[in-house]
């Protein structure tokens, strides 16, 4: 018995958590809103979504077996779906396939794998994929599908989305153009309202569905509150102070509830690789984000800045790491 | 309720015997004394081969002032004094007692009569603790007088017993409290007077309920003695993280100690070896030692002479299972894996763990992904991944700047990491690195 006893460093327990118990995590909190595109996009949804999931999972499981040659590939991890599901969530409903395979591919490829995996990559995959497609074609990346057409993918009927009518009234200094939007609540539950406008990207047309999707993490203890709420704290203070300054600009619960702005701060930008690792570093990096991307959507060129927004930040990540320190145990202020 | 401020985990508790009462664990055939087992100077060996020996004879001396002397657990006759290996798994110089008969030195006071009255002076009673060889019987065993004579310019305040018993699996403080409740609120009386203060708290975690009912309801004969029920959340043992849970006040980095906040900590095994030191006359040779593990027949408390091999403890507690993977003397957190169950029972061995093959295996370690959780759980609000990887990279000056010598090494970061890093290797590496280095840096000037 002695002869085959075990000798290692303490501690001899662990929690039990894993990787891909986190990622899998993430993936459960995103079903609610999985389950409102279908609800809104039908087939489309369905196809974006797993095309992208398909692609992301080959293109990992390709690169680790053929470029890099190592014997296990990282798939199950979780990681490859996720970035999968995540960068699809950020796609309008009626992208053909070719080009998701191509940001799959950007994602998953350069935005993940030259960086040596999982871990070491510094922006969030899913947006480099999502940023290229939007650079490369944004004449596809920007016509969204209406809601309540869910027998089409291609052929669906498009509109202007709330950004773009936000940016219209600031265009035009005209605040009356702002009563094209279908109203806060109806921006929270992601319904169309009375006017018939294109929603958006599949994953990000409901609020409330993303907000469960936090609350789980919350609850699960797979993120910490510090990012996504000085994201979202900054988002409506800044945009509050505009609103009041200029009601051109969009009032501060409307700019909170459209666009990619839930999505983003929930799911993307509390990406554990890319974003920083103290509590107070969190807390810059949010409202970092925050700011830009209400710069970005009020004065910008393009009518949603929290891709830019989040990238930017995950430049400055290291940055914030090196000088943004736990607060010791002891310590006394200087 | 209370608890500390910074990090912190919950591991699942696992008090297998909490139910168990003590039990006295028959004599071994022979019983081993390391000489060095307490923190400071070995003691020295004042036996030599062929000497005959009671319960409660000296058998080696102080090596010091930072140091404690050592008596015999067992009546008989010295066999050698040789090496062996200990639970630290270095081979260590020792004395090997032969055990003949049960024959106590008379001085000992055997009766289980309560003695509350002390008439002696805070000296007398720290002369009585040093000359009894006690020391901090959580796992650290610092010579007990020592943090009883505070250096200059520093005052005590107060008191703290350790009660929380963090660790999961180890009941050993538990029942000692269920048990001898009367004896310990004597000896932290005794310690009160010793370090010259009026007031003591003992901190129990809320996990005992029972126990900190009933040292309530004791306590109250006992003026200045206050029981502080503690929220659940392992390192609340650590001696810093303690402080700040029971007085809110927090110890600043190395080398600042708790007498620096005014506060001095003792076990509760210890007030009650205190006691027994004091009151008895009765020196430091046995102690409770919890045997445990999910595999063990029968998971108990053992009231265990001083250098019982862990083997005999094993054996009564139902014997070694089959699946046994990792024996550890002391808690799943901070205990060491021994390499063989010929080990002896030290002054610091608070219990022996069993665990299974498939507990006994660290799972695959697996990249960085930056959760940033080992971060969020340091107590001492370090960056537990930034110190591993830089040790990793014998970046030495950094790893230093980063306060790695803080490092409590509670294992709390390791637990949490979803990727089963194993940081606290590295971090060990680095700070006995560093250790060497900054001691090498203070001796050239």
């Amino acid at each position: 018995m002695a002869n085959k006893l075990i000798i290692s460093l303490s501690p001899h327990v662990h929690s039990g958590d894993s990787v891909q118990k986190n990622m899998y995590g993430v993936l459960i909190a995103l079903i609610p809103a999985f389950i409102v595109s279908l609800i809104y996009f039908g087939v489309g949804a369905a196809i974006v979504t797993l095309t992208s999931v398909a692609a992301c999972v080959f293109f990992e499981w390709a690169i680790t077996k053929f470029i890099l040659k190592k014997e296990r590939t990282t798939v199950g991890d979780g990681s490859a779906i996720l970035t999968g599901v995540l960068l699809a969530f950020n796609l309008p409903s009626n992208l053909p396939i070719w080009i998701i395979v191509i940001g799959a591919l950007v994602a998953i490829g350069i935005g993940k794998m030259t960086f040596g995996g999982l871990g070491c990559n510094p922006f969030n995959p899913a947006l480099v994929g999502r940023v290229f497609l939007l650079i490369s074609f944004p004449v596809q990346m920007t016509s969204w599908p209406q809601v309540g057409q869910v027998t089409s993918y291609l052929d669906a009927e498009t509109g202007a989305t709330p950004l773009a009518v936000m940016k219209a009234a600031i265009k035009a200094g005209d605040a009356s153009i702002l009563e094209q939007l279908p109203g806060s609540f109806n921006l929270l539950i992601g319904a169309p309202g009375n006017c018939q406008m294109g929603a958006g990207s599949l994953g990000e047309i409901c609020a409330l569905a993303l907000i469960i999707g936090l609350v789980y993490m919350l609850w699960k203890k797979i993120i910490t509150w510090h990012i996504p709420v000085s994201i979202l704290a900054t988002v409506f203070v800044f945009a509050g102070l505009m609103h009041l300054a200029n009601p051109v600009y969009a009032n501060p619960v409307d700019v909170l509830l459209s666009g990619g702005l839930m999505l983003g701060a929930i799911f993307m930008a509390t990406d554990y690789v890319t974003s920083p690792m103290t509590h107070k570093g969190m807390l810059i990096y949010g409202i970092a984000i925050g700011f830009l991307t209400v710069v970005i959507r009020m004065f910008g060129a393009y009518p949603e800045g929290m891709s830019f927004a989040i990238l930017i930040m995950n430049a400055f990540t290291p940055l914030i790491n090196n000088y943004c320190k736990p607060k010791r145990f002891g310590e006394v202020k200087k | 309720m209370k608890t500390f401020r910074i990090g912190g985990v919950h591991p699942s508790e696992n008090k297998l015997s909490a139910g168990k009462a003590i039990e006295t664990l028959t004599l071994p055939k022979q019983a081993v004394f390391p000489l060095s087992q307490h923190i400071g100077a070995p003691a020295t060996a004042i036996v030599k081969k062929g000497d005959v020996v009671k319960v409660g004879t000296k058998i080696a001396e102080a090596g010091g002032f930072v140091s404690a002397p050592i008596f015999s657990s067992v009546s008989g006759k010295v066999n050698k004094v040789d090496t062996v290996i200990d639970a630290s798994g270095y081979r260590k110089p020792a004395i090997f007692i032969d055990v003949d008969g049960d024959e106590w030195e008379e001085t000992i006071d055997r009766s289980t009569e309560l003695v509350k009255e002390c008439s002696l002076t805070p000296e007398e009673i720290v002369a009585k603790i040093k000359e009894a060889g006690v020391v901090g019987m959580g796992g650290a065993c610092f010579p007990t007088h020592v943090k009883l004579c505070p250096p200059p310019g520093c005052k005590a305040q107060c008191v703290i017993i350790n009660a929380v018993e963090c660790e999961p699996y180890l009941t050993a403080d538990h029942r000692l409290m269920l048990e001898k409740p009367e004896q310990i609120l004597v000896g932290v009386t005794l310690l009160m007077k010793a370090a010259k203060v009026n007031k003591a708290y003992i901190g129990i975690e809320n996990n005992k309920p029972d126990a900190i009912k009933l040292m309530q309801e004791k306590a109250v004969a006992y003026p200045g003695i206050e029981i502080v029920p503690l929220k659940v959340k392992y390192p609340q043992g650590g001696e810093k993280q303690l402080i700040d849970a029971v007085i809110g006040r927090q110890v600043p980095a190395p080398l600042a100690i708790p007498i620096n906040v005014g506060a001095v900590v003792q076990n509760v095994g210890t007030a009650y070896a205190v006691y027994e030191a004091v009151q008895k006359s009765k020196p430091l040779f046995e102690r409770v030692v919890t045997v445990t593990g999910k595999s063990v027949k029968n998971p108990s408390n053992f009231l265990t002479r001083m250098g019982t091999p862990i083997s005999q403890l094993i054996e009564a507690a139902g014997g070694m299972p089959e699946d046994t993977g990792k024996v550890i003397g002391g808690g799943p957190m901070m205990g060491k894996a021994l390499a063989n169950t010929e080990v002896p029972i030290c002054k610091g061995s608070s219990g022996v763990l069993l665990m299974n093959d498939k507990e006994a295996a660290r799972a695959e370690a697996q990249p960085c992904i930056r959760c940033a959780k080992c971060v969020g759980v340091c107590p001492m609000g370090l960056e537990p991944f930034l110190l591993a990887t830089l040790s990793s990279y014998k970046e030495w000056e950094r790893v230093e700047k980063e306060d790695i010598m803080s490092c409590i090494e509670c294992g709390s970061c390791q637990f949490t990491c979803p990727s089963h890093r194993p940081m606290l290797d590295y971090i060990r590496l680095g700070k006995g690195t560093v250790g060497g280095i900054i001691r090498a840096r203070n001796a050239k000037k």
